[in-house]
C-alpha cells in the first residue's frame, strides 16, 4: 500500500518535469529560430510559401497560444508534418522506434551481462593484473568516440576480416519477418526461421557492441567501486568469521547491497544509449530513430528533429521514474 | 599579515596537490598526453609540415607514407596537419564550453544552495528539465534550431553542461553555508552577494576544478559528435568530427582517412579523464591527510 502510494507521489513529481519538457522543445523549436515559418517552409521556399505556412501553422499569434496549440497537438499524437517526406512525424517515429528498441535492448544486455561481472572480479581482485585491465578498458570506453569507434569495427570485422556484415538489420536475401514485436530477432524466431535469426543477430553484434561501450565501461566502474565499498563493512567481516564461503560472500552479501547504484546507473545509461543511437544507427545503416534523425538534421527537417527530442525525453524521464519504483522494491530502508 | 598568512596556506594546499600528482603515475600520463595536445594546438603554425586547407589535387588520398605520414585526404591536404590545426580548434571549444558553463552553472548553483527555499526549488526544478534529455539529444536540437555553425555548436554544449556544475556548486554550498565564517561574515554585515562570491563559491572551487577536467573530455566528445552529423564545424575547418566525417565515405579503401583525427579524439579525452580521476582522488580531504 505504501508503495502504491509511492508511485503515485512519484508521478505527481513528473508532471512539473514533464511540463518543462514541452516547454523546453517548444522554446528550441519556436522561440530560438529567427523564424519558425521559415524553418519549416525549407530553405528553398517562396516568401508566399512562408507566410502561408505561418498563418496555417499559426505563427502569427502570441507565444503562450502557440503553446498551447503545441501541447493539445501533442496530446492527439500530433508532432507536426515532415518536410522531408510530408509524413506525419508520429508515424515515422512510429516505424522506426522497434529497430531503435532492439537495438538499444541488446546494448543494456551487452552492459549488464559483461559489466557486472567484469566489475565484480575487478573488485575482488582488486589492484591484481585482471583489475588492472578492466580500468585500463573503461577508461577506453568512457572516452571513446562513438562514432569513430563504429568505423573502427567496420573496418576490423566488416573489411578485413569479413566476419560480419557491415549494415541494415537483415540481409537483403531475407525479408523483413511477420510484424508481431517489430524485434526482429525475437519476431524471426516466432516465425520459426532459426537461420534468418542469426542473420539478424549477425547484423547486431556489431552497432549493439559499439553502442554499449561507452556505458559498460560506465558500469564496470560503478559496480567495482560499489563493491569495493560494500566489501570493506563489517557484516562481510562477520559473514567470513562464520566462514560463509568466499563466493557466497561475493556473491549473495556484497553484490545484493551494490545493486542499487548499479541499478541507477543502467536507468541513466538507457536513456543515454537513445542518445547514442543517433552516432551509432548512422554509422550502420541502422534504419531507427537515430538514423532518422540525423537525415533529418541534414535536411533540417525541424519537425521531425523536435519529434524526436520529445519522444527521446519522454522516454528518458519515464525510465527515471520506473528506476525510483525500483529503488523502493530493492531498498526497504528508502522512505516513501 | 593576514593575507600573507591565507596566500600561504592557498600556496601549499597548491603544492601538495602537485606533490600527490607527481607521485601518481597514471596523473602524470594524463599530464604529458595533454601537455603534447596543448603544445600542438599553440605551435601548430611552425610544427604542421603543411598548410592545413590548401588543396594540392595531384596528391589526393595518399596512403601514410614518408612526406605525408597520416597520408592526405581527397582534396590532397595533409592529414598530419589537419589534424594538428584540430587540436587548435577542439582544446578551444572545450576551454570555452567549461569557462561558461562552469562559470554559469557555478553561480547558479551557489544562488540555489545559498538562499535555499523556493529560489533552490525554481533553480534546480529547471536544472532537472535540462538533465532530462541526454546531453547529445538536447544539444543536438540547440544547435540545429541555431543553425549549423560551430559557435552554435559550442553554445549548445555549453548551455547543456550548466547543470551538471550548477548540481555539484549548489551541494557544496549548502555545506559551506552552515560553517561558522559564514555567519561571521553576515554579522559583520556582508551582503549576499559579496558572501556568495567571496566565501561559498572560492569553498566550491576544488571540486569545479575536478568536475572541470572531467567534463572536459565529455565537452569534446559531444562537439565532435556534432560535427560528425554536420551540426558544428563545417568543412574545410580542420576540425576531428568534421574531418572523420567526411573520412567515413573513403573509409573501406583510405582507412587513415578517419582512423587519424579519431585517434587524437580518443587520445586527448582519455588525458583530461585519467587526470580528472586522479585530481578527484588527490583533492578528496579523506584521502588526503
Amino acid at each position: 500500500m505504501r508503495i502504491l502510494q509511492y508511485i503515485l507521489k512519484r508521478l505527481i513529481y513528473m508532471l512539473p518535469v514533464l511540463f518543462g519538457v514541452t516547454v523546453m522543445v517548444f522554446v528550441i523549436s519556436h522561440a530560438i529560430p529567427g523564424d519558425p515559418a521559415k524553418m519549416i517552409a525549407g530553405p528553398k521556399a517562396s516568401r508566399q510559401a512562408v507566410d502561408n505556412i505561418r498563418k496555417q501553422h499559426g505563427l502569427d499569434k502570441p507565444l503562450p497560444v502557440q503553446y498551447l496549440r503545441f501541447v493539445s497537438g501533442l496530446v492527439k499524437g500530433d508532432l507536426g508534418i515532415s518536410i522531408r517526406n510530408h509524413r506525419p512525424v508520429t508515424h515515422d517515429l512510429n516505424d522506426f522506434f522497434p529497430a531503435t528498441l532492439e537495438l538499444t535492448l541488446a546494448s543494456i544486455m551487452i552492459c549488464l551481462g559483461v559489466g557486472i561481472p567484469l566489475g565484480i572480479i575487478s573488485a575482488v581482485r582488486r589492484n591484481h593484473l585482471t583489475d588492472h585491465l578492466t580500468r585500463i578498458f573503461s577508461v577506453f570506453g568512457v572516452s571513446m568516440p562513438v562514432f569513430w569507434l563504429g568505423l573502427m569495427l567496420l573496418l576490423l570485422f566488416y573489411r578485413n576480416l569479413g566476419w560480419l556484415p557491415g549494415s541494415g538489420r537483415l540481409d537483403i536475401d531475407f525479408s523483413p519477418p511477420v510484424y508481431v514485436t517489430g524485434l526482429y530477432l525475437i519476431d524471426t524466431l516466432l516465425e520459426g526461421r532459426i537461420d534468418k535469426f542469426f542473420n539478424v543477430a549477425s547484423h547486431i553484434v556489431l552497432p549493439a557492441f559499439c553502442l554499449s561501450y561507452v556505458y559498460l565501461a560506465i558500469v564496470t566502474r560503478i559496480v567495482r567501486s560499489s563493491m569495493i565499498e560494500v566489501l570493506g563493512q563489517e557484516f562481510i567481516i562477520t559473514a567470513r568469521a562464520n566462514g560463509v564461503s568466499e563466493w557466497m560472500i561475493v556473491l549473495k552479501h556484497a553484490f545484493k547491497n551494490s545493486l542499487i547504484p548499479t541499478v541507477t546507473i543502467t536507468g541513466l545509461s538507457f536513456g543515454e544509449l537513445l542518445g547514442g543511437a543517433i552516432l551509432t544507427e548512422t554509422i550502420f545503416g541502422w534504419p531507427g530513430m537515430g538514423k532518422y534523425v540525423v537525415d533529418s538534421v541534414n535536411y533540417l527537417d525541424f519537425p521531425a528533429i523536435m519529434g524526436f527530442t520529445l519522444i527521446v525525453a519522454l522516454v528518458y524521464v519515464s525510465i527515471n521514474l520506473f528506476v525510483d519504483v525500483l529503488y523502493a522494491f530493492l531498498n526497504p530502508k528508502i522512505t516513501y | 599579515m593576514k593575507t600573507f598568512l591565507k596566500n600561504n596556506s592557498k600556496w601549499q594546499e597548491f603544492l601538495l596537490t602537485a606533490r600527490l600528482l607527481r607521485q601518481n603515475p597514471i596523473a602524470m600520463a594524463g599530464v604529458v598526453i595533454l601537455t603534447i595536445m596543448t603544445l600542438l594546438a599553440l605551435c601548430a603554425d611552425f610544427l604542421a609540415p603543411f598548410d592545413p586547407i590548401r588543396l594540392s589535387l595531384s596528391e589526393r588520398l595518399q596512403a601514410p607514407g614518408l612526406s605525408h605520414w597520416f597520408g592526405t585526404d581527397e582534396m590532397g591536404r595533409d592529414i598530419l596537419s589537419r589534424v594538428m590545426f584540430g587540436a587548435r580548434i577542439s582544446l578551444r571549444i572545450g576551454f570555452i564550453v567549461i569557462l561558461v558553463s562552469g562559470g554559469m552553472g557555478s553561480i547558479i548553483g551557489a544562488v540555489a544552495g545559498y538562499y535555499g527555499g523556493r529560489v533552490d526549488n525554481i533553480i534546480m526544478r529547471l536544472m532537472d528539465v535540462i538533465l532530462s534529455f541526454p546531453s547529445l539529444v538536447l544539444a543536438m536540437a540547440l544547435a540545429a534550431a541555431m543553425g549549423p555553425s560551430l559557435n552554435n555548436a559550442i553554445m549548445a554544449v555549453a548551455f547543456v553542461m550548466i547543470p551538471k556544475f550548477a548540481r555539484m556548486v549548489r551541494g557544496d554550498a549548502l555545506a559551506v553555508k552552515e560553517m561558522q565564517f559564514i555567519s561571521a561574515a553576515r554579522i559583520s554585515g556582508a551582503g549576499n552577494g559579496w558572501i556568495i562570491f567571496n566565501h561559498i563559491l572560492p569553498n566550491c572551487l576544488n571540486s569545479v576544478i575536478v568536475l572541470a577536467t572531467l567534463t572536459l573530455g565529455d565537452t569534446i566528445l559531444i562537439a565532435a559528435s556534432l560535427s560528425f552529423i554536420g551540426l558544428g564545424a563545417q568543412p574545410p575547418t580542420p576540425e576531428w568530427g568534421a574531418m572523420i566525417s567526411v573520412g567515413r565515405k573513403f573509409l573501406m579503401d583510405q582507412w587513415w582517412y578517419a582512423t587519424f583525427p579519431g585517434l587524437f579524439i580518443l587520445v586527448t579525452v582519455i588525458g583530461f579523464n585519467i587526470l580528472g580521476d586522479a585530481l578527484r582522488d588527490i583533492m578528496d580531504p579523506r584521502i588526503r591527510r
